[in-house]
């Protein structure tokens, strides 16, 4: 890629490099980090950041309220969100994709109920589902990302749908049909790799939307449970000492808009790279 | 009309009898009920008793047949905790909800499409580029985390605002701010990319062409062309904007339904909880029906597709 390429979609860049920063961090967490994340070290406990002036080079962005190394949590915090954000998308995405395929393939009878479920689907607010389901489930990682991918697929569906429902019309799939092969071949082999562009990029995007869906529960305390660092659990843990210590909850916030930010930044780049006539 | 009309109440009454289904059955199939209430050391008998008290042990289709029933008489049992009916509790929440989301959505359209038309206006400058920057943080945002830090500078640092409930203006505006802020970025992208469509159409150029002031080229030709988009798409957004009610609420102690869904949930009071989640879901439907209505007859290549 030439330069004055790289610059034209320097805001995807930076969403690369910001990905790349945050995985990478998550996936060596236990080189990176200077501390064991569950290590309790009572007497520094709420320790404040380093810029603060009590703050201490042991502890860069302090302790929280039972002496745990606020950085180090933050490290791996980032393999919870990250997981639950990948693996929820992919499990919503398989789904929503089989729905939308089958409905703008077949149309009719199929396509009306499928289309029915997206829009009842639709209509209720994600978060309220996904918080039930939780709640009478039980919270646990396994939980979460099965909640979040169940709910999450009606988008998926929607966009396929749409465009496969174009495809079909278009000569080279009624010549596909001409040749014989049948309805699966030419689903799988002729329709969706025209989609895959598009489905990059909706997923790109939605792996941001489930990890800010993933802390709000885990703020909540819906979420992974303790101890296992979370950056929506560590933001929920920080509400409660907001007025006397409040970086415990700006860094957790901060570090789940910056990853998301990157992400999203990462999407609108593919998209532009992917689909130039759009713009 | 009439058959548009119509055809979107059909579809507006699928949608309500499926939205039924699924909240009986999130709290009835994703778990048991009955060893949410009870405690650990509760004995088996005591779960049968609750059990046949509350109707649990009849056959599934028996039991989605009562609610539907009580559905239609706008019976939906009472909540388990404070034993009053359940719908009541759920609409002495309703106009804090409104309040809020009216409000949000209020700031929200006064701030991002402004912003979206200066931004395709003055299309590639600084300005644009300022625009969409603040566009995507505000996307990227979690906007329980940014009522937090508004709390932290305005309610704890500064003590200007109070940092939660409902009363005075002064209460309203942090939570507003916070919901307005959820749904300004993708509106203000939207009013930006349907402004640049069509401000390249050709009916712009033949107005600027016979010498039409810019100021009505913008306003009357271009924006109040992309106004129809825009507004379907707010629409659109209104269900996405009561969710982020559920999050506002909640950071700020506001009394509306999504706080109140949130605690029922969390205390297992199943009738509350599936009378505030209906009611949200109804909500969007109708909301969504009224803007297909009001589209289909601002727009009449719409009612006839």
């Amino acid at each position: 890629m030439s330069l004055q390429k790289l610059w034209k979609f320097r805001a995807g860049v930076l969403g690369l490099l910001i990905v790349a920063a945050v995985s990478g961090l998550a996936t060596f967490a236990g080189t990176v980090s200077q501390h064991d994340p569950y290590d309790q070290e009572i007497a520094k406990r709420l320790t404040p950041p380093v810029w603060d002036e009590r703050g201490s080079s042991a502890h860069p962005l302090g302790t929280d309220p039972v002496g745990r190394d606020v950085l180090s949590r933050l490290i791996y915090g980032g393999r919870v969100s990250l997981a639950t954000g990948v693996v929820s998308v992919l499990i919503a995405a398989v789904i929503g994709i089989a729905l939308g395929l089958l409905g703008g393939y077949y149309g009719g009878n199929v396509d009306s109920v499928i289309n029915n479920l997206v829009n009842v689907m639709m209509a209720f607010p994600f978060m309220l589902l996904a918080l039930t389901a939780i709640a009478v489930m039980g919270p646990s990682f396994r939980n979460l990302v099965i909640v979040l991918g169940i709910t999450g697929w009606p988008i998926y569906t929607r966009i396929v749908r749409a465009e496969t429902y174009q495809l079909k019309a278009l000569e080279f799939v009624t010549a596909a049909r001409a040749m014989g092969f049948s309805s699966l071949t030419i689903i799988t082999k002729h329709i969706f790799p025209n989609l895959i562009n598009t489905i990059i990029v909706t997923s790109s995007l939605e792996v941001a939307r489930m990890i800010i869906q993933e802390s709000f529960l885990s703020f909540l305390g819906l979420g992974v449970q303790p101890p296992t660092p979370s950056w929506g659990g560590m933001l929920g843990e920080g509400r409660t000492y907001m007025l006397t210590h409040p970086w415990l909850a700006t860094l957790p916030g901060l570090a789940i808009f910056v990853t998301t930010l990157g992400i999203n930044l990462l999407g609108d780049g593919l998209r532009d790279l992917l689909d130039p006539h759009q713009y | 009309m009439t058959t548009y009309v119509l055809k979107r109440l059909a579809e507006a009454v699928i949608v309500c009898v499926g939205i039924s289904v699924i909240t009986f059955l999130l709290l009835h199939v994703a778990g048991d009920p009955v060893q949410l209430l009870l405690s650990i050391e509760s004995k088996a008998e005591d779960a049968k008793i609750l059990r046949q008290a509350l109707g649990l042990d009849r056959p599934l289709y028996v039991q989605y047949g009562i609610f539907l029933k009580g559905l239609l008489r706008l019976d939906f049992g009472n909540s388990l905790f404070i034993r009053e009916p359940a719908l009541a509790l759920v609409l002495e929440r309703i106009p804090a909800t409104i309040q809020l989301t009216v409000a949000g959505m209020v700031l929200a359209i006064l701030i991002s499409i402004p912003l979206g038309v200066i931004a395709a206006v003055r299309r590639y400058t600084l300005l644009d580029n300022l625009c969409t920057m603040l566009a995507v943080s505000g996307q990227a945002m979690p906007i329980f985390w940014l009522g937090l830090m508004l709390i932290i500078l305005f309610a704890v640092k500064w003590h200007v605002l109070p940092a939660s409930g409902r009363g005075t203006p002064l209460h309203l505006l942090m939570p507003a701010a916070t919901l307005g802020a959820s749904l300004a970025p993708i509106t203000m992208r939207m009013t930006r990319s349907k402004m640049l469509d069509i401000l390249s159409e050709d009916y712009i150029r033949t107005a600027r062409a016979k010498g039409v002031h810019e100021r009505l080229v913008l306003f009357r030709h271009a924006f109040l062309n992309a106004s129809i988009p825009i507004v379907t798409i707010l629409g659109l957004q209104f269900g996405r904007l009561l969710g982020g009610a559920i999050v506002t609420e909640t950071v700020f102690a506001w009394p509306g339904i999504g706080s109140l869904a949130v605690s029922a949930i969390r205390n297992f009071d199943y009738p509350l909880a599936q009378a505030a989640i209906l009611m949200m879901a109804l909500i969007v439907v109708l909301v969504n029906l009224s803007v297909d209505i009001a589209v289909g007859y601002l727009d009449p290549r719409i009612r006839f597709d």
